[in-house]
């Protein structure tokens, strides 16, 4: 008798409190699906929907259908700004990781100062964008600047670094790397720490060279952490442009400007906000496809339990 | 020839190390210093905090200060509530629509708001919010980074301490504060203090919704402060510079290891 009320009572309350949960779990999310869906799943789907309308400066915004990306198309401009980005992508995310790699291993070992130097590599990570453009802006001042008193007591030419379109994607590139290598090397220099120093005495005993065994066994240890920190450096290559609005203001002539900063100006200086949108599902598409990447070759492992 | 080596890559560690703090000394060596030694380095050349005295009577630095500071409040203040709130969710409950809409939040780590600006300026332009605080922290408030951490902590919790809580009678909200949040604390410090520093590095977003010196955080007020056209002398804007940086880099020499920990742990996820 007791065991029937029990066994008819059950599934009520079981569903009851799964009814429960379900209100309680949606309650918990609401604040942030209100604000992600505001602020980043409607502007997304925006950009997509405003990319096929005219601007309607003069009367309504109408359809244009794939007008826009006609228009992307045969711009010079938009194309000089996108091979900018893969130029300075691939100046700066090999240098930096580089140099992370070497800061890393040497910051590893037992090292005269080595607490100073982890300092020295990892400051300018902390450092805001704008303020670390306004020093370097000084450095590559024509003649009054740092680097032209430098070359001119060596007895070279000053140079206008920033404005010739021949130095100055290069000039920005140091600058990032400068920037941002002594972040990678955190990522180093945790990787080489869980490397088994077993290792490391095994191959002492075998005699074998340092070069060799970084060559053989670090480097190859390190894959992982090279994979995560080119994917990061790529994407932080498109995301990085708050230096040109200091240094640049993408010129001389588009000759530093990168795919958002070109948004940006599109957007409002010209107040083109369609072809802005336009701009902006291309940007969009190529942070997918490399956040895709970076999800199908290293999150899969590192994480989906 | 081992140790010799090793001599060679001590003085080239070092050398390197130098090289990448002679921007940052650079910056320091010309907000201290008159003027006219702005690229004369000369040890006998005298101290001054002119320069800040400058900066700070030309622009209104004070308020971009509190500008940022409350912004950064604002923005870390949301971001730990919101993420909290989802986290526990996601790691706790078994609900309808639970991995769509975890998927729908990661969308965020690969789409960020600092590419969103069209339409986030749209966004807000139409909640009325332009040229405010608000309207620079609303479009991070919602941290899907955050979210994600959290949830990793959140479910790592035991479930032992869970139901311990709930045998003393805590309810859903009792539980998460007294066993989650209190658990979560090296995870709430390292997102904390990557927040703290995103925000108040960041400048793009908050130069095209900000318009006013009430709004306009420091990073943009020193854009502003530093633009050729003004031609304000080198040394002032180094000075501004220098103010600019200055509490972050105090925190981070104070802090070095918790920081080093944090952007790691923050990066790695």
């Amino acid at each position: 008798m007791v065991a029937a009320v029990m066994t008819a009572a059950e599934p009520k309350t079981a569903r009851h409190r799964n009814w429960a949960t379900n209100v309680n779990a949606w309650l918990l999310l609401l604040p942030a699906i209100v604000l992600l869906g505001m602020f980043t799943h409607y502007p997304i789907l925006a950009t997509l929907y405003h990319s096929f309308f005219s601007l309607g400066r003069s009367g309504p915004a109408e359809f244009v259908g794939l007008e826009n990306y006609r228009y992307m198309l045969d711009d010079d401009v938009f194309w000089q700004v996108l091979r900018n980005n893969f130029i300075f992508a691939l100046a700066t995310v090999p240098t930096s990781i580089g140099l992370a790699l070497l800061m890393a291993v040497w910051v590893d070992k037992k090292i005269v100062g080595r607490s100073f130097l982890r300092l020295a590599f990892f400051t300018p990570t902390v450092l805001p964008m704008i303020a670390v453009a306004n020093i370097w802006l000084f450095f590559y001042t024509p003649d009054y600047g740092l680097l032209d008193q430098f070359l001119k007591s060596l007895g070279f030419a000053g140079h206008n670094w920033l404005g010739d379109p021949s130095t100055v994607m290069t000039c920005l590139a140091v600058m990032v790397v400068w920037k941002e290598a002594g972040f990678f090397m955190i990522f180093y220099l945790a990787a080489l720490q869980s490397i088994p120093p077993e290792l490391k005495e095994a191959a002492s005993v075998e005699g074998a060279s340092r070069w060799y065994f970084f060559r053989r066994v670090t480097f190859p240890l390190l894959m992982p952490t090279t994979l995560f920190i080119s994917i990061n450096a790529l994407i932080n290559s498109f995301k990085l442009v708050d230096q040109l609005v200091i240094m640049t203001k993408g010129g001389p002539n588009n000759a530093s400007s990168l795919l958002l900063y070109y948004i940006y100006e599109v957007a409002f200086n010209f107040w083109d906000t369609t072809y802005a949108a336009t701009l902006t599902v291309t940007l969009i598409t190529i942070l997918a496809a490399v956040a895709l990447t970076k999800f199908v070759y290293l999150d899969r492992r590192i994480h989906y339990q | 020839m081992r140790k010799e080596s090793y001599s060679i890559e001590t003085v080239a560690a070092w050398a390197l190390a130098l090289l990448w703090l002679l921007p940052l000394a650079y910056s320091f060596w010309s907000a201290f210093h008159p003027s006219e030694y702005a690229t004369r380095f000369d040890i006998s050349a005298p101290l001054t905090l002119d320069n800040f005295a400058k900066a700070w009577s030309q622009a209104p630095f004070a308020r971009y200060y509190l500008n940022t500071v409350m912004l950064v409040t604002l923005v870390l203040a949301g971001q730990l509530v919101i993420a909290t709130l989802a986290a526990y969710a996601f790691a706790r409950f078994k609900f309808f629509g639970r991995d769509v809409l975890f998927a729908l939040v990661l969308v965020q780590l690969m789409i960020m708001p600092d590419v969103l600006i069209v339409e986030n300026y749209r966004v807000i332009s139409g909640l009325n919010l332009l040229d405010t605080i608000p309207a620079i922290a609303l479009p991070y408030m919602a941290s899907a980074f955050g979210i994600f951490l959290l949830r990793q902590t959140f479910k790592s919790v035991p479930n032992e301490l869970v139901e311990a809580a709930r045998v003393e009678g805590a309810s859903s909200f009792g539980v998460l504060w007294r066993v989650f949040v209190p658990l979560g604390k090296t995870t709430y410090i390292a997102f904390g203090l990557v927040s703290v520093s995103y925000h108040w590095n960041n400048f793009l977003w908050p130069l095209i919704v900000t318009n006013s010196v009430e709004s306009r955080p420091l990073t943009v007020g020193l854009a502003v402060f530093g633009a050729p056209e003004t031609g304000v002398d080198w040394s002032v804007i180094t000075a501004a510079t220098v103010m600019t940086m200055a509490p972050l880099l105090l925190a981070f020499l104070l802090f070095q290891r918790q920081f080093v920990q944090s952007f790691m742990r923050a990066g790695i996820r």
